[in-house]
């Protein structure tokens, strides 16, 4: 694997604090049936920095991401940008802040409403953008560059439905979209989970990509360790709906302190060294039997 | 969208039921330009039969052409029943007369067996039996005297001026013939007349169209309440679903022909007119459509386009109408299709009961049955008063529910 | 009892689509597998790993069609064999296939001891009610799952745990060959281990001789199969040892599928990985030269005009490329071929085409069963 005629990933520093979120929590229900989803979360996101959120399902990772994107209440805490708590009352400023935060998210075929046409998808981001007004072959151009950022060709895209992608593509022409809109910070919400290996590797680079020629903050959520790994600056480790552990990916994958990271690093099956099976805590959570409102989702 | 409507006009089911409801749309449609008058004239008789009916006066008037046809034999038939042939034989055989009647038969010859019976009967001679059994028999003679003879009608009007007070004005033979087309005054009722003397034909025509209209009325009332309320409480969520949702539950536990039943009685009959009695119906029958598309809205809430356009920034009703509504849109048709059939037999069955549009200018389907009902269409032998009228309502939910059917076949992946 | 378990020999199934198009999913597939071997297949979605799995049972139901080839269990050929006692005899018994979601199959409303009895009563077992709990019961302690399990209803158990189930009812009749497609893709890490777990112990304590794994996640096939075989548009491009074919792969695609895996251990950070451009063909009409020529990256003029054939390296690898092994042994993903002035450089193995066609049932018989 350690070719060394492989282009290297750029890392680099990083100071600007960005965004930062303060004992954020989220309830659902009340009373005795209150349900936890995210519990007493601090975190800090900087300017150009990749980080990973990474937990298995029901560890509230998705619920924490719709939070920062203002698509569900905070219960508790406070989400401050560039120091100030973020406006986020009226639909003006809704608009406004969100015009700074976007996101890609899981499943490519519910991204996209079924009946808009590529173009359409894309006008509307440059439509976004406030640029109603320019002359058709000026956005015709805009796409066009968004869509070869992605290494997708828009002359064979017009009147297509974004069905008739694949998968993989489909999630490209989603970052093509992030592309045009340029957003401060972009959620991606295991945004490779249902695509193939091969297009895993595509997207995960043009996320790289996009950060170091745009700038951007991004938030990987994952339950995969090793795309956090490989993705990521920063990872935060999250379990029941609290970050156990956080710090720059190679001490929490190499040097992992709490347990919960290491049993995660331990169900990873790796091609180097030969997988533990035998280990006791095998049977440990799973075989606690859930009880039928509680199941796993 | 091309492609779905293309593979929804090649579903048989969705084709078939389709071309019903063209066709009577298009009956209803062409057939008032080759009819005279309004539907709702009162042309006929209590029940006339279906039948070309030609004017007694016009057949004297009307030109004569002497016909060698034997016409005898053929009043003779239709004068005569068959019963009454059997009692002449009857009456033949106990007479015990010298005559040749064995082999004769009621069924075919008719007019030989009249003609015996002319022939022979005598009023002396007493045949056992009570006195009424007895009378029956000189009835029956004086009744079919006349038949034989071939002497002819001759028509007089009243003269004061002459002897006896009348004039002659024609004469007709007994074969004289005359071209039913030469008759100008004729008319022709293929389902014969109602009770108040109505072409049923013709006012079954203008009662689909409108029972057609209230069930369009209805339906698109329904679904649009239905549809609105849907999409907001689904979408809108909090306080506003769990009041819509509340209302929603109310009208679906409370019996909705009930509610029926109290509007329409509540409304004065003077007032009920075709479009009030299909706002009505519009009224109570869409807590169905709005529960299932609040439903599905709320499951396409969650999905991710929507959340990408609120990320956009967009409005909730631009998210609704272009994230939301083409998603429930299929169905929605399919749901207004079954609502305007249903709309058109709450009409029948509220016109049964008699709370239909009151009205004595248009015809509905319901109140023909509700008419012929009343009349007692079914004990006077009457069918064609109702049985077109049933007919027609089953087509219509046929096609509809055809149409219904072909749909789903089309939209609902399962089926596929 | 034969010298192979499973022995398929150019397989060839298609799907009929509603417009009577033919979609050759499984084109050519022949692999041997001997008692206690276990499989992986890899590959890219839509190149025909699931219907290879669904293809191998020898049962088929529309849109799924049989056009070929052979399966032969344990000695017996099961292709052509009578749907109702393929579904008595074989499935169950001699072949058991566990679907990407069948925990989803599992009807919320039943205990899972009635799953238990469904299979035996469907193979003429028929058992009292104790026998078939005493039965049940030493089964579940056997694969390690808790006996209270059979009394619950499917929605009171765990993702991970209705998964392990599922895989313990099929493979309750102890079949020969169990087919499992990616059983693990739906679930956490830990639920994920705990199912590869459960199926390496089915094959340790001999439940099942055999086992084929089809995933896409490359990492856990290679923990889980001894071999490993990738599939690209139908066929089978590379089999061969799990460790020579991730680490050393031969065919270019398997180069690029091996250089995609990302697994959290020292170095990965710094390299950029390596992405095949590109989606695989439409198998309404494969081409009929190299499958992979429209993406692969060391394409020769001679791609798009030859049937490729399986070949076989020096120590028994299949491939299906025209370049010799030896190139393809020293080439790395990231290399470039010299360019085509350079032709000496690489020379195509082009004597191997007549011998393809003497086999006769190559790709060109691929219509003969449409």
């Amino acid at each position: 694997m350690a070719e060394t005629d492989r282009v290297k990933v750029k890392r680099r520093e990083l100071t600007e604090t960005f965004l930062e979120g303060k004992n954020m929590s989220k309830v659902y229900g009340m009373g005795r049936r209150a349900n936890r989803a995210v519990d007493n979360v601090n975190f800090k996101f900087r300017r150009g920095e990749i980080v990973s959120i990474v937990g298995e399902s029901g560890s509230g990772k998705t619920t924490l991401a719709k939070m920062i994107l203002g698509l569900t209440s905070i219960t508790e805490g406070q989400l401050e940008l560039y120091g100030q708590p973020r406006a986020f009352g009226t639909t003006a400023e809704k608009r406004e802040y969100w015009k700074n935060i976007q996101a890609i998210f899981q499943d490519p075929f519910s991204t996209y409403n079924v009946f808009s046409k590529i173009d359409k998808v894309l006008l509307n981001c440059i439509e976004l953008r406030g640029q109603k007004d320019l002359p058709y072959a000026q956005k015709v151009e805009i796409m066009t560059e968004a869509c070869s950022f992605v290494n997708l060709r828009f002359a064979e895209l017009t009147n297509k439905y974004p069905f008739e992608l694949s998968g993989g593509q489909m999630q490209r022409l989603m970052i093509a979209r992030i592309y045009i809109l340029k957003p401060k910070l972009l959620i991606a919400d295991e945004p490779t989970s249902m695509v193939d290996a091969c297009s895993r590797a595509t997207i995960l680079d043009m996320l790289l990509k996009l950060r170091d020629e745009e700038d951007m903050t991004i938030v990987f959520i994952t339950h995969d360790i090793g795309l956090a790994y490989y993705v990521s600056d920063t990872i935060y480790i999250m379990k029941s709906g609290q970050f156990v552990e956080q710090g720059t990916s190679d001490e929490v994958i190499l040097h992992p302190k709490s347990d919960y990271t290491k049993r995660l690093l331990s169900d990873v099956p790796s091609i180097y060294e030969p997988w533990d099976l035998t280990s006791d805590d095998l049977l440990s959570e799973e075989d606690e039997f859930p009880t039928a409102a509680g199941g796993a989702p | 969208m091309k492609h779905r409507l293309r593979t929804t006009f090649q579903n048989t089911n969705f084709v078939v039921g389709f071309s019903i409801l063209v066709l009577l749309l298009l009956l209803t449609f062409v057939t008032p330009l080759f009819m005279q008058g309004s539907p709702l004239d009162m042309v006929g008789t209590l029940f006339n039969k279906p039948g070309n009916y030609v004017n007694r006066m016009g057949v004297i008037d009307a030109p004569k052409y002497p016909m060698s046809i034997e016409v005898a034999s053929i009043r003779l038939g239709a004068a005569v029943s068959n019963d009454e042939a059997k009692q002449m034989l009857e009456w033949l055989e106990k007479s015990e007369l010298d005559v040749e009647w064995k082999g004769l038969d009621p069924e075919k010859d008719r007019a030989a067996i009249v003609e015996l019976f002319l022939a022979n009967y005598d009023d002396s001679i007493r045949l056992p039996g009570t006195s009424a059994y007895r009378k029956g028999f000189t009835r029956l003679y004086n009744k079919v005297q006349n038949l034989l003879s071939a002497d002819g009608y001759v028509v007089h009007v009243a003269d004061p001026d002459s002897e006896s007070g009348y004039r002659e004005v024609g004469k007709i033979e007994s074969r004289d013939f005359t071209n039913v087309k030469d008759v100008p005054a004729r008319r022709f009722f293929l389902l014969g007349t109602d009770n108040f003397g109505r072409d049923v034909f013709h006012e079954l025509i203008s009662a689909i169209g409108n029972s057609l209209m209230v069930g369009l009325i209805a339906g698109s009332i329904a679904t649009t309440i239905g549809l609105l309320i849907g999409l907001t409480s689904g979408y809108v969520g909090g306080w506003l679903d769990n009041f819509l949702t509340f209302v929603t539950n109310m009208f679906t536990v409370i019996p909705s022909f009930v509610i029926l039943i109290l509007l329409s009685y509540s409304i004065s009959s003077s007032s009920r007119s075709i479009v009030v009695v299909a706002f009505v119906i519009g009224l109570t029958a869409w807590p169905w459509t709005a529960r299932s598309v609040r439903s599905q809205t709320l499951t396409l809430k969650n999905r991710d386009h929507v959340n990408i356009s609120r990320l956009s920034g967009f409005g909730t009703v631009r998210i609704i109408v272009t994230d939301i509504l083409p998603y429930v849109l299929s169905y929605v048709v399919m749901a207004y299709i079954l609502q305007i059939s249903s709309a058109i037999l709450a009409e029948a069955q509220l016109s049964m009961l008699g709370l239909g549009p009151s009205t004595t200018t248009h015809a509905t389907l319901g109140l023909m049955l509700s008419w012929s009902m009343q009349f007692q269409a079914p004990l006077s032998g009457a069918w064609w008063a109702f049985i077109p009228v049933v007919l027609s309502i089953a087509l219509i939910s046929f096609s509809m529910n055809l149409m219904n059917t072909g749909l789903d076949q089309v939209f609902n992946p399962t089926l596929r | 009892m034969a010298e192979y378990i499973l022995e398929v020999k150019d397989l060839k199934t298609r799907y009929v689509t509603r417009f009577r198009e033919n979609v050759y999913a499984v084109d050519g597939v022949s692999f041997k597998l001997k008692e206690g071997e276990t499989l992986g297949i890899a590959g890219e979605s839509g190149c025909g790993k699931s219907t290879l799995a669904m293809s191998l049972m020898g049962y088929y139901f529309p849109p799924l069609h049989y056009t070929s080839g052979s399966i032969i269990i344990d000695g017996r050929d099961i292709t052509g064999e009578d749907p109702e006692v393929l579904r008595r005899t074989v499935l169950g018994t001699e072949i058991a296939y566990i679907p990407q979601a069948a925990m989803n199959a599992l009807n919320p409303t039943r205990k899972i001891i009635k799953y238990i009895n469904d299979v035996l009563v469907a193979h003429n077992i028929r058992l009292s009610r104790t026998e078939l709990r005493e039965m049940a019961e030493e089964r579940m302690r056997l694969v390690n799952l808790p006996v209270e399990v059979l009394d619950r209803y499917p929605v009171e158990l765990s993702g991970g745990m209705k998964q392990r189930t599922v895989i313990a009812i099929s493979s309750l009749l102890s079949p020969k060959i169990l087919i499992a497609d990616e059983p693990s893709s739906a679930l956490d890490v830990s639920s994920q281990k705990l199912v590869i777990k459960m199926l390496l112990d089915l094959i340790d304590k001999g439940l099942v001789k055999s086992m084929i794994f089809i995933t896409h996640e490359l990492p856990l096939l290679y923990n889980v199969t001894k071999k490993i075989a990738v599939m690209y548009a139908g066929q089978f491009v590379e089999m061969g040892p799990a460790h020579e074919s991730v680490f050393e792969p031969l065919h270019p695609y398997a180069k690029g599928l091996m250089g995609s895996i990302i697994v959290p251990s020292e170095g990965i950070r710094d390299e950029h990985l390596v992405a095949v451009p590109g989606t695989p063909p439409n198998l309404k009409s494969p081409p009929q030269h190299c499958r992979f020529a429209a993406r692969c990256k060391f394409r020769q003029p001679l791609c798009d005009s030859v049937v490729v054939p399986e070949r076989f390296s020096s120590d028994g690898r299949l491939f299906r490329c025209l370049l010799p092994e030896a190139v393809l042994r020293e080439l790395k993903y990231e290399d470039q071929i010299k360019s085509k002035q350079e032709d000496a450089e690489v020379e195509l193995d082009v004597n191997i085409i007549p011998f393809a066609e003497d086999n006769g049932d190559g790709d060109s018989g691929k219509e003969s069963g449409g």
